[in-house]
Formats: structure tokens, C-alpha cells, sequence
């Protein structure tokens, strides 16, 4: 993985120094600071340099303004997290009802709504929907700041009018897909002999709908939202160029843009792990809610 | 269709099951499915009718139907079907909640599928016993140990905190029907319900149901591929065909003397241990007809072997009484053949 990284990285066009450095420099500036930072060096010397250094928490500094990558990254996590997780809960608060719905009621009205919906949610690019919200509701309406961050501690009520427009915009995509596997996950439930058993046996309702088909319909749906959350952690990059999010992807925007390769490194890799982490956690939640997988 | 001929069976005691003209409707891609069509009989207390058939006789959604329990989008009932008086096919959907349960138990076939995988066994008892009137968990857990008990679960104390996984085929089915016992229902419905079982647990629970039986007065419905178990249990045999009632009567006059064409030929498909082992078994040619599509006659007339009447092809056998067995107890059979062999 981390050799795809670097390698890919390093097949970008540019000289990263020429760019750090501005447009007056001399030769010698150029061939100090080309030694500094290691790129005289041949590639793979490179990777293995870096790829030492980041295993012991180094991920080196940046071209660009000689901060460290790891302290870059620190300061940008907090707000690419909280973009994160308010998306996902948007996402939810859009999937959970639409899709019970429309599985409890296939093929009505509101099924029928819902489908279209999460159709439009699901093939409308994130960077569109983002600078149509900002078009009117901090255009047209002028009800929300059309981007920015402040921090919580400062001013909450300015923090959160700042999130909700770039937490729709990515929450709305994630949120169409999961309400498309809320829909199936709940319709298999449904249909399973189990409910039959359990309404058979004189369960109330709302119990039925709870405990044997919920609670079942959850399984496969903790997987999709484990993934949406990592894909919202990790893909928030063009919404977070359109709202001036300060995150981590607004950062390595800016490190492609620069050539800054040890951010970029590093942002990538972050990414990375966020998926693997992700993905453990989900397995290990999994063990706890599917029996069936706990004591094997 | 001609009028289908009603004759009470004189039982002593009211009913615990009225079912009258029985049709079950079910809406399917390729057309209306004629899956019941005009079924009646009763079922009286302590008394277990056996209702058998070929898979697709509408042995299983004829139950479904009385509980409320094939998808309302789908399916069609008419009818009447009084549980203790009450008609389950006008209920409304909090009474019929009630009555699943204490009024009528029902055991589905198929263990595997039959239980929720993610709760334990002893949730999904008690869960049965705590819908139906203020019980305490603890109280509850000891009725779930008692019940897995009785049926013949081993170490029950330790059975109740399992999961449906952990127990084999046997003991998930025992645990089925221990929940459908649960709340002494006045009437038991049961789907297959021994067919998953080796023969000394089939053999277990016949007893525990007889012994039910003879406790509570409850009335059984047993539905089952297996004669040989109808013969042990039922006092009376409900033969399905084509969704309609093809031969009823006690035990004995439809297995000793049965009248029907249809009624015969699953009996001569049995195994004989003293015939010949290199003799083929004697099957019935053809399938059963499409509920999408029955014939205008007699529904069994395309796999007939004796069609010996005109009317066959044309005309539906009224279920008529052909014969009186032990207590009184008509013999019905719905055929144009028994007519003829009379005359």
C-alpha cells in the first residue's frame, strides 16, 4: 500500500522544490535544498528512507512550509472528523426512516419517493450538490454561511451553521446508498420465517418489528455504515475545497497542488489506515451484535 | 361450482374449530392462485384431525390463513373460521394478536429457519409467554426451562441461554414447538411438525401432545406427509387436494376403506415391508394441477386412473357422505366414482 503511495506520488509531474522556492532563486538555494530534503537521492533509496521514518511516527516535513507532516495532519484531523461524523449522522437521519418505510410499505408512494430520492442522492456529484446548497441557502435564502470553520470552543452556534451545509452535501450521497441497503436488509428480514414464528406467537407488533426485524436487518447494515464512514473520512476532499473546510482533504489538496510530497504522503496514508481501522472496528462490532460469529 | 354439501360431524362438545368454506386467494405474477378453495370442517376439543396431501395442496396456507399470517398484500381469504366462537377471519388485528398464542399455538415446519439466529432461545420463550398478561422475567425463565423440559430438551437450565446455532435440528424444532405450547393454546396447529425428528423424539412428542390433549382438552391439527403417524395420533383424516377436501373421515374408514381415487393411490404409494423389495412402488402419474389453473371437473381428473364417470371432466364432485364410521362419524368423499360402485 505504501509503496503504490509513494510510487504514484512521485510519477506526478513537477519539481516540488521549484514550486516551494517562487520564481528568483539561485542554483545554489536549489541544490541545497534539493539535498536537505532528500530528493537527489534515487527513488527507491527514497521510499525506504521514508517508509523507516513513518514507522516510528515520522512522516517527515513539508516542502512547503517546514512544519511537520504528523503536526500538519493533527491540526487538520479534528475538523475533517467532525465534518465526518455530522455527515453520518445526516446520512442516517435521511436512511433509517426513508428506508423502514419503504420496506415496510414496498412499492407505495412513499417507496416510490424514497427510490427516486436516493436515485438523484446516489448519481449527483458531491461538488454540485455543494455549490448548489451554498447558491441558496447562503445565496438566494442567506441563511448560512456559504463556508468557513470556527472552532466549537469559540463560538458553537457559528461552528454549527458553518457544518450544516457541507454536512448535507456529503451526507446526502452516503445517506441514498444506505438507504438503499436499509430497504433490502429490512425486506429480508421481513420475509424471513422467524418473524412468521414470532407473530405466531402473539408478539405485539412494534416488538416483531424491533426485535426480529431490526434487530436482524442490522447485521448486514453496520458493514455498509462502517464503509460509508470511512469513505466519508477519506472522500470529503472536494466538499472541503468548496466550503474552505480546513481538513485533511482540503489539505492534500493543496500538497498535490504544491507537490508537496510529504504531506501528500502522509495524507494518503492516513487515509489508508482510516480504512483498515474502520474496517477492524466493524468486525469487531460485528462479533458483539451476530452471535452466530461471536463463538466461533 | 356446485354447492359444496355441509354435514356437522356430531361431536359432544362445542367446536374449539368451525372452519366453513375456506378460500384462500393468492395474487402471483402468473395470475390468481386458487391455493384453498372451499374448505370446511371442525375440530373438536381433545380431538387431533390430521390434514394430508402432496406438498402444494394448500395444506399449510389452509392453517396460515386462520392465524392471519400469509402477507395481507398478496393473499385473498374468505370464509369463516370460529376459534371458540370467534370468528379469526373478521377479527381485529389487536384480538387476533391475543388470540395467537393462548387460542391457537402453532409449530411451523422447518426448524432452521423457524427461529430468530440472533436471540436466545430462552428470549424467544419467554417473549411468547410475557405478550400474553403481566409475567415476571424470572417467572417467565422458569416456565421457558420448565416447557424445554417437557419437551425433552436436554439440560434445559443451560438450553434457555442458547443460541438457535449452538442446538441441532432436533432440539431447534423442539424448542418450536415448546413455543407453541407455551400458553396451553386451545387449539394446536401443527406444520410438518415431527417430520425433521428421529423417530424415538417424533415418538416423545406425540406423547407430550396427547398428554395436552387429554390435560387441556386441546384440539390439534396436524398436518403431515406421514400415514404412518396419522395413523398413531388423528381421530380423524382431512384429505387435501387441489386445495379443495377430497375424503375426510375417522382413521380408520378413510386408511381402511378409503373411497377416493386420490385417497387410494397415496395409500398405495406406501412401502410394503412384506412386498416384494424388487417391485416398484406404486406412484400416482402426473403432477399436482396449477393453482393457477384448475381443471372445471373433478380437480384430480387429469391423474385420474378410473375417471368412470361422464361428469368427471365437466362437472365438481360435491364432498358427500358415503359412509357412517365408528360414533356416527360421517365418511365424506368428494367423487363421482363413489356414486357408481354404490349403485
Amino acid at each position: 500500500m505504501s509503496v503504490l503511495v509513494f510510487s504514484l506520488i512521485h510519477l506526478v509531474r513537477g519539481d516540488p522544490i521549484r514550486l516551494a522556492l517562487g520564481t528568483r532563486f539561485s542554483q545554489e538555494t536549489y541544490d541545497a535544498l534539493r539535498e536537505r530534503s532528500g530528493l537527489d537521492l534515487p527513488l527507491v533509496q527514497q521510499y525506504f528512507t521514508w517508509a523507516g521514518r513513518a514507522l516510528t511516527g515520522d512522516l517527515g516535513v513539508s516542502f512547503r512550509s517546514g512544519d511537520t507532516v504528523t503536526s500538519l495532519i493533527g491540526e487538520r484531523l479534528p475538523a475533517t472528523l467532525t465534518l465526518a461524523l455530522a455527515a453520518l449522522v445526516v446520512a442516517l437521519v435521511i436512511a433509517l426512516p426513508l428506508g423502514m418505510l419503504s420496506a415496510l410499505h414496498p412499492r407505495s408512494l412513499i417507496d416510490r419517493v424514497a427510490t427516486v430520492v436516493s436515485q438523484f442522492g446516489i448519481s449527483v456529484p458531491d461538488f454540485w450538490l455543494s455549490i448548489m446548497l451554498i447558491l441558496v441557502f447562503a445565496g438566494l435564502l442567506g441563511w448560512l454561511p456559504s463556508g468557513g470553520y470556527v472552532p466549537l470552543t469559540e463560538d458553537p452556534l457559528g461552528w454549527l451553521q458553518r457544518l450544516v451545509l457541507p454536512a448535507v452535501a456529503t451526507g446526502v450521497v452516503s445517506g441514498s446508498v444506505i438507504t438503499r441497503f436499509v430497504r433490502s436488509s429490512m425486506l429480508e428480514a421481513l420475509g424471513q420465517d422467524h418473524v412468521r414464528t414470532a407473530q405466531a406467537k402473539g408478539v405485539p407488533t412494534r416488538q416483531v418489528l424491533t426485535w426480529h426485524v431490526l434487530r436482524n436487518a442490522l447485521l448486514p447494515l453496520v458493514t455498509v455504515t462502517g464503509v460509508q464512514l470511512a469513505y466519508l473520512l477519506s472522500g470529503v476532499v472536494v466538499v472541503e475545497i468548496v466550503f474552505s473546510w480546513p481538513g485533511l482533504g482540503q489539505l492534500a489538496y493543496q500538497a498535490v497542488r504544491d507537490r508537496d510530497f510529504p504531506v501528500l504522503q502522509g495524507a494518503v496514508l492516513l487515509f489508508a489506515l482510516v480504512f483498515l481501522v474502520i474496517n477492524l472496528l466493524v468486525d469487531l462490532l460485528y462479533s458483539r451484535i451476530d452471535p452466530r460469529i461471536a463463538r466461533r | 361450482m356446485s354447492a359444496p354439501s355441509f354435514e356437522k360431524p356430531a361431536t359432544a362438545a362445542a367446536p374449539v374449530l368451525e372452519v366453513e368454506d375456506l378460500r384462500v386467494d393468492l395474487r402471483t405474477p402468473r395470475g390468481t392462485a386458487h391455493v384453498v378453495n372451499g374448505l370446511s370442517y371442525t375440530v373438536g376439543p381433545g380431538e387431533t384431525v390430521a390434514v394430508v396431501g402432496e406438498s402444494g395442496s394448500g395444506k399449510s396456507v389452509s392453517v396460515l390463513a386462520l392465524l392471519g399470517l400469509l402477507p395481507a398484500r398478496t393473499a385473498t381469504v374468505t370464509g369463516r373460521a370460529l376459534l371458540q366462537g370467534e370468528d379469526l377471519l373478521t377479527m381485529a388485528p389487536e384480538r387476533l394478536r391475543q388470540v395467537r398464542g393462548p387460542g391457537a399455538g402453532m409449530v411451523f415446519q422447518d426448524p432452521m429457519t423457524s427461529l430468530n439466529p440472533v436471540l436466545t432461545v430462552g428470549r424467544q420463550l419467554t417473549e411468547g409467554l410475557r405478550a400474553h398478561g403481566p409475567v415476571s422475567k424470572a417467572a417467565a425463565r422458569a416456565r421457558a426451562v420448565e416447557l424445554l423440559g417437557e419437551v425433552g430438551l436436554p439440560d434445559p437450565g443451560r438450553a434457555v441461554g442458547r443460541y438457535p446455532h449452538e442446538l441441532s435440528g432436533g432440539m431447534r424444532q423442539r424448542v418450536v414447538i415448546a413455543m407453541a405450547l407455551a400458553n396451553s393454546p386451545a387449539l394446536l396447529i401443527a406444520d410438518e411438525a415431527t417430520t425433521a425428528l428421529d423417530v424415538t423424539v417424533q415418538a416423545q412428542i406425540l406423547d407430550l401432545v396427547e398428554r395436552l390433549q387429554s390435560e387441556h382438552g386441546t384440539g390439534v391439527i396436524w398436518i403431515t406427509h406421514d400415514l404412518g403417524v396419522v395413523a398413531g395420533i388423528a381421530d380423524r383424516v382431512l384429505v387435501m387436494y387441489g386445495g379443495r377436501c377430497v375424503e375426510d373421515g375417522t382413521v380408520d374408514d378413510v386408511l381402511e376403506r378409503p373411497v377416493h381415487p386420490y385417497t387410494r393411490g397415496l395409500l398405495g404409494a406406501l412401502p410394503d415391508l412384506a412386498a416384494d423389495p424388487d417391485e416398484d412402488l406404486a406412484t400416482i402419474a402426473g403432477t399436482p394441477p396449477a393453482p393457477t389453473d384448475l381443471p372445471a371437473g373433478c380437480v384430480f381428473w387429469p391423474r385420474c386412473p378410473v375417471r368412470g364417470d361422464a361428469r368427471c371432466e365437466t362437472e365438481q364432485p360435491p364432498l358427500a357422505v358415503v359412509g357412517r364410521g365408528g360414533a356416527g362419524l360421517p365418511h365424506r368423499a368428494a367423487t363421482w366414482c363413489a356414486e357408481r360402485e354404490a349403485s
